[in-house]
């Protein structure tokens, strides 16, 4: 499936770099009863673009650097798919890392995933023809702008609070992705954004006045409401917060604020952070061909960032049915890595682990 | 076990054949037209919303009121779900005592088409030893996903996303999910909690074939389950724009000596501002689950 998409993908590159403009305002998508354009169906936005733009590129990507990063991709993952020596010894104590902070903490640098496991997006995004080196468009830079003074004394707080604890003391230590309380990432978000590992894929529903868009990663399924507003008092913050929606012309506007201040925003990017109770995170999202959704992203949270956050990603349709992710449900690793720390306690104490 | 009362216009055999042994009795028939007099289906049925295509409607959040959810056999109140045996009868046990008569059981008049669950003997023990281990074992007290027909009757409201191509249903709890493929998918290609859904319309019936199941899901908090290959079919029938009749015929030959059913009603959430809440309880079981892997547990071992 990635193969193909892969290639249905090349094609539609190839050909809005020649005709770019024209092509899209040609679109005409498929429409609801109701007049309103059809999004429904299986989208993924899996993409090698990361979401902080890597120092010393430029917002676009020449032809030949995106060759040469889809390239390397390949490789990796290619390497990555050759069959195992069964003569092979056991891994080397520590780990052995790639130097890809995703991949090696997701492996542990034991072998705990290989590529048959995962899909991370093996292309780089391509908006309106423009191959992009980030998905943050604004600040100009790619980067998360600067914190206020109130954001700088929050996250000091925060890392104050956090530093009477090691990272495997207590279950609430441990990443939301690694409790199976929110998918990996920000890929419920919002924004909605790619995890970088796997299962970057949606399922989205519409009625005359509402959205349901569900992210595979954890089951979580945002309900979006269309409509005048009726927004939930300010104590009120569920994980993804309170969005409602409308339609601007033939796109889909979804305002969200209320994002609990647990949850964290661009994950796996080095601009991550926890939002404030005054974020607001508007999406829009315009079908701009049979396969792809053109999804653009406005965060802001005036208490804690001294400018607003943009951002673009594509999503492309998936011809493919999405398998139910139960985290929760087989999540030894939670118990097990627990247990591993207070085994590794007891040792260093000089006493038996405690095997129960 | 006596059969439950139904509205007369239910469709299967199983409910046919209820019908007529209560004509057997006339004086329990005319009770029951006289108890079901509002209710009657017929009387209250309105017009039913219909979509663009002609299909019923069936948007919207509903929730089965009752309480199926805690036996869905008939039941009469019982002090506590766990139980441990006293100087002169059973008493709550140790681990609910503290709930006091919040985690008491109220009755229920059952959601069984026939009273009883046709177990095979076997599968009976099963789940008499389910409920006796019921703190240890129901999915629900770890936050397990409720699987089907559970998710339907659990004390939650759900939500029905319905166009044209698709549907889709979101449940409060737990936030699980149903995506019902409206095209076959052919045999299920792993095994999965909430199963797999294949929807189709018998009339204004929305049936879904639900196959695929893992088979760790239970159908309540006292023990009743339907074990690995089971097969689900549900009816989901518009009985005026506020009611939906719900059905739902289990088979698994290895647990039960023939298919059987329940069927309750699901109700509308006629607020128009009514919204479907979050209630993601993963986090709610960390302290059960891991507490006493923490680094410092705050109450060791004890009552484990």
């Amino acid at each position: 499936m990635t193969a193909l998409r892969g290639a249905a993908t090349t094609l539609a590159i190839a050909f809005v770099l020649s005709a770019p403009a024209a092509a899209q305002e040609r679109y005409e998508p498929p429409r609801l009863a109701d007049g309103s354009p059809d999004l429904q169906g299986n989208w993924s936005n899996a993409t090698m673009t990361p979401i902080v733009r890597p120092r010393g590129l430029g917002p676009v990507l020449t032809a030949e650097q995106v060759a040469a990063l889809e390239q390397g991709r390949q490789d990796f993952i290619e390497a990555d798919l050759t069959a195992s020596d069964p003569d092979r010894g056991a891994p080397v104590a520590g780990g052995e890392f790639t130097g890809d902070p995703i991949w090696d903490a997701a492996t542990g640098g034991t072998g705990g995933y290989n590529q048959f496991f995962v899909d991370a997006g093996d292309e780089v995004a391509v908006i309106r023809g423009e191959a992009r080196s980030s998905l943050l468009t604004y600040p100009v830079d790619g980067q998360r702008p600067p914190m206020t003074a109130e954001g700088r004394a929050r996250q000091a707080a925060i890392a104050d609070f956090n530093r009477q604890f090691e990272q495997y003391d207590n279950p609430e230590n441990r990443p939301l992705a690694e409790r199976c309380i929110m998918s990996f990432g920000s890929n419920g978000g919002p924004p909605m954004l790619p995890n970088y590992f796997y299962n970057n894929n949606y399922t989205i529903v519409q009625t005359p006045d509402h959205v349901l868009i569900m992210t595979e990663m954890v089951h979580d399924a945002r309900v979006v409401r269309l409509g005048e507003p009726s927004p939930l008092p300010h104590h009120m913050r569920p994980w993804m917060g309170d969005s409602w929606g409308h339609w601007a012309g033939d796109t889909l506007v979804i305002e969200t604020t209320n994002i609990h201040a647990d949850q964290i925003l661009l994950g796996m990017s080095a601009a991550a952070f926890a939002p404030s109770e005054g974020i607001t995170v508007t999406e829009r999202l315009v079908r701009v061909s049979e396969d792809h959704i053109e999804y653009t992203f406005t965060i802001s949270d005036p208490i804690l960032f001294e400018d607003e956050m943009r951002g673009e990603v594509p999503f492309t349709r998936l011809d493919g049915a999405l398998y139910e992710y139960a985290c929760h449900e087989a999540n030894y690793a939670m118990e097990n890595v627990l247990r591993g720390a207070r085994a590794e306690e007891a040792r260093d104490n000089g006493n038996e682990p405690n095997r129960r | 076990m006596t059969s439950r009362p139904r509205p007369k216009h239910h469709r299967s055999t199983a409910r046919a054949s209820g019908i007529a042994r209560w004509g057997t009795v006339p004086l329990l028939v005319a009770a029951m037209a006289l108890a079901i007099g509002p209710a009657d289906v017929d009387a209250q049925s309105g017009e039913i919303p219909r979509l663009a295509d002609g299909r019923p409607d069936m948007n919207g959040i509903w929730q089965a009121l009752g309480n199926a959810h805690w036996d869905i056999e008939p039941h009469t109140a019982r002090p506590a779900l766990a139980m441990q045996p006293g100087p002169v009868v059973p008493v709550p046990a140790q681990g609910v005592l503290a709930m006091g008569a919040v985690g008491s059981v109220p009755s229920g008049y059952g959601v069984v088409d026939d009273g009883a669950i046709p177990y095979t003997a076997a599968a009976l023990e099963q789940r008499d030893e389910n409920r006796a281990e019921w703190l240890d074992r129901d999915p629900e007290i770890k936050c397990y996903l409720p699987g089907v027909p559970r998710a339907t009757y659990m004390p939650f409201p759900f939500q029905i996303f319905h166009s044209e191509r698709h549907v889709f249903f979101a449940y409060e709890y737990a936030g699980a999910v149903r995506d019902i493929y409206m095209e076959d998918p052919g045999e299920a290609q792993v095994d999965s909690w909430m199963g797999q859904s294949y929807g189709r319309w018998e009339g204004d019936t929305f049936v879904v074939r639900v196959d695929g199941f893992n088979g760790e899901s239970w159908l309540d908090r006292s023990g009743n389950y339907t074990g690995y290959g089971t097969i689900v079919t549900e009816r989901y029938t518009m009985r005026g724009p506020d009611h939906i009749w719900y059905e739902a015929r289990i088979e698994n030959p290895e647990t039960f000596e023939r298919p059987w059913s329940i069927s309750m009603p699901l109700y509308r959430n006629v607020d128009p501002d009514a919204r479907l809440g979050q209630f993601k309880c993963v986090e709610f079981v960390e302290e059960l689950m891991y507490g006493q892997f923490r680094k410092n547990p705050i109450r060791g071992d004890e009552g484990r």
